[in-house]
């Protein structure tokens, strides 16, 4: 593959992660890192730790032990709001738009980090406010034609189809114009047509606007093909780390995915 | 045929971000307005409308109607269910009589502003609770608050200026030199200062400040997640809501009531204004106005309805029935919106104009 952006350094990396809910150990011992513009993938049967792995990245979990090395910053854990702030975006395995709103308003969400206005000024609708809101619209609307939802920016999403409210969930995530972008199963649920879009949207995301993506994914054909690491969780252990072929030839990843006994 | 937006192109994205995109939507508004503002007193003045019209039916639904606005920003729009709202009426009213009476040459919209500002301060600190708990259990916190403020309120006598009943009478309203003594002069000042609310509220609720408390509403982890803060967009709708209902309760003691005691900002009319926001719509600034209307006016109609009955089938009814048929009509009403429709009134209208889009046609 050849990108635009050459993969650069180490942003994120973790540590003998570990986490667990009461009695079960979600995570263990996991360490891996993550490069500048690289698409990471993350694979491993039901229930292997890869949701929670994403949850410990921005900060809805927080690990037990381990340490993650954020930008050269060495740290416990994330936090949600200070994650949001350093350019980490995400869309999540079930889908949690904004049901009640606009395809156009949840995008807008997205750009919150990004307004400066205030109450008051937006409930004046005057002066900066006005133009702010109108400055992050054209943004969105961006947004919008870049994920081909034209037609459907002022309707509801609680009464779009499943492919695409996923699709406007990743809007959301992009509208904040993210540094590091984590896809929870992105192409879940999806026929293959609407897979080949998300897959095209996920390149050119990577590929033009350069964030670097931490993708989960259990359809093998697409980590295969668009990503440039995997790694590999069976049971919150890491058993495989390395370049698609690397992992593809793995005899531990065809282990757990065969179901071999433990 | 006539409701149509074929044809009319948004160049612009400002054009297209406002309130009424739709040009028949916008005159259809204008009309009203203008109707509210010129039409009505020019009726009066014709004789047609009468003070009862004014005292009993347009100035509290417009009370109601701010009221509702305001519980519909809390419940509606940021999620966070209340049965509080005329505890925070009654801080807005007690509030607004304290400051005119204890400052000398207050203005009296300085006043209710004021009054307003105390209710939203009251509604911070009970919002504190919904930072924990919600649904069932946030809504028994309120009931708290609401049992608790109009406690606080009749108990401490400062407030009622130790008046021996517990009974306050409202200053008279008066700016620039003028009294507003006649019931329109009341219902003119009322529209004024609802229609002003009413648009900052249209515009916080299509700004972010509005779209900040549809995600915690909708999906909270996802709002934490992408940057909003629960705590900070939760305490304030908490405010912003308090300090409608605080001004609605000013309103309620000055332009309607006259004279008020803290028992009159009761539970009762605490679930009146929840009903209006579940008949009128949850989440919709329309649906506060048409959810008011609809309680304001119901009694009305079903009293000359059984008059109509009484007299034409000569039937001897007992008396109070009507404030019991009353009761029935709300009570299968609110399970019917809850079941059928949570988007109340406001989203039937919805609905119809969808439709006369596409009329005749039927897609
Ligand atoms: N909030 C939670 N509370 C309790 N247990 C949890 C929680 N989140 C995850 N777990 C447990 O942690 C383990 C890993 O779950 P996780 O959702 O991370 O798996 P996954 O790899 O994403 O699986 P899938 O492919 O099914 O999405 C599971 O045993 C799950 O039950
Ligand atoms: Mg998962």
């Amino acid at each position: 593959m050849d990108k635009v952006r050459k993969i650069g350094d180490v942003v994120l990396s973790f540590e003998n992660i570990s986490l667990s809910f009461g009695g079960v150990k979600a995570l263990t011992n996991i360490s891996f890192d993550v490069r500048e513009h690289e698409i990471r993938a993350i694979i491993g049967p039901n229930g292997a730790g890869k949701s929670s792995m994403l949850n410990v990245i921005n900060g809805v979990y927080h690990p037990q032990d381990g340490e993650i090395v954020f930008r050269g910053q060495h740290r416990r854990d994330m936090n949600t709001y200070e994650s949001a702030k350093s350019g980490i975006a995400r869309t999540f395995q079930n889908i949690a738009l904004f049901k009640g709103m606009s395809v156009l308003d949840n995008i807008m969400t997205g750009r919150n980090l990004k307004m400066k206005s205030n109450f008051l000024l937006d409930a004046l609708y005057w002066g900066p406010a006005r133009r702010e809101e109108i400055e992050h619209r054209k943004k969105a609307e961006e947004i919008i034609d870049f994920l081909e939802i034209q037609h459907i920016r002022k309707t509801p999403v609680g009464r779009l189809p499943y492919g695409l409210q996923k699709r406007v969930e990743l809007g959301r995530a992009l509208a904040a114009e993210p540094s590091i972008l984590l896809l929870d199963e992105p192409m879940a649920g999806m026929n293959v047509e609407e897979k080949q879009d998300m897959c095209r949207f996920i390149l050119d995301v990577n590929d033009q606007l350069g964030a670097t993506i931490v993708l989960i994914e259990h359809d093998m054909g697409v980590v295969m093909d668009i990503s440039d690491r995997v790694v590999v969780l069976d049971y919150g252990k890491k058993i495989a780390d390395g370049t698609p072929d690397e992992v593809r030839n793995n005899q531990n990843v065809i282990d757990a995915y065969l179901g071999v006994a433990h | 045929m006539f409701y149509r937006e074929a044809g009319q192109f948004k160049s612009s994205y400002a054009a297209d971000s406002q309130i009424f995109p739709i040009r028949q939507d916008r005159i259809g508004f204008g009309l009203i307005i203008a109707f509210a503002f010129l039409g009505v007193p020019l009726l009066a003045a014709l004789g047609i409308v009468s003070n009862y019209t004014f005292t009993a039916i347009l100035t509290p639904f417009l009370i109601f109607s701010l009221a509702a606005l305001g519980l519909n920003i809390l419940t509606g729009y940021a999620g966070q269910l209340s049965l509080g709202t005329a505890a925070f009426m009654a801080v807005g009213a007690f509030g607004a009589y304290n400051f005119m009476l204890r400052i000398d040459g207050m203005p009296i919209l300085l006043a209710f502003i004021l009054g307003g500002l105390c209710a939203a301060a009251v509604g911070i600190v009970f919002g504190l609770p919904s930072l924990r708990i919600r649904g069932f259990y946030l809504a028994a916190s309120t009931l708290a608050t609401q049992f608790f403020v109009v406690w606080f309120v009749t108990k401490v006598g400062w407030f009622t200026n130790y008046s021996t009943s517990g009974v306050i009478s409202a200053q008279k309203i008066r700016m620039f030199g003028y009294t507003f003594n006649s019931s329109m002069s009341k219902y003119l000042f009322v529209l004024g200062v609802v229609s002003v609310l009413t648009l900052l509220a249209k515009n916080m609720v299509r700004t972010n400040i509005g779209r900040s408390w549809m995600a915690i509403r909708d999906m909270d982890m996802a709002a934490e997640v992408i940057g909003f803060r629960p705590m900070r967009t939760k305490l304030m709708a908490f405010a912003v809501s308090s300090f409608y209902c605080g001004v609605a309760g000013a309103l309620f003691a000055y332009a309607y009531l006259g004279t008020v005691e803290p028992e009159g900002f009761n539970l009762d009319l605490s679930f009146r204004i929840l009903f209006m926001v579940i008949i009128g719509g949850a989440g919709s600034i329309l649906g506060s106005f048409l959810g008011s209307a609809f309680i304001v006016l119901l009694p009305i109609f079903l009293n000359i309805f059984l008059l109509f009955l009484e007299t034409s089938l000569h039937l001897e009814l007992p008396s109070g029935i009507s404030s019991s048929i009353e009761l029935m009509v709300f009570g299968g009403l609110i399970i019917f919106f809850l079941i059928v429709e949570p988007h109340g009134l406001a989203r039937l209208w919805q609905i119809g104009k969808e439709k006369l889009r596409l009329w005749p046609f039927p897609h």
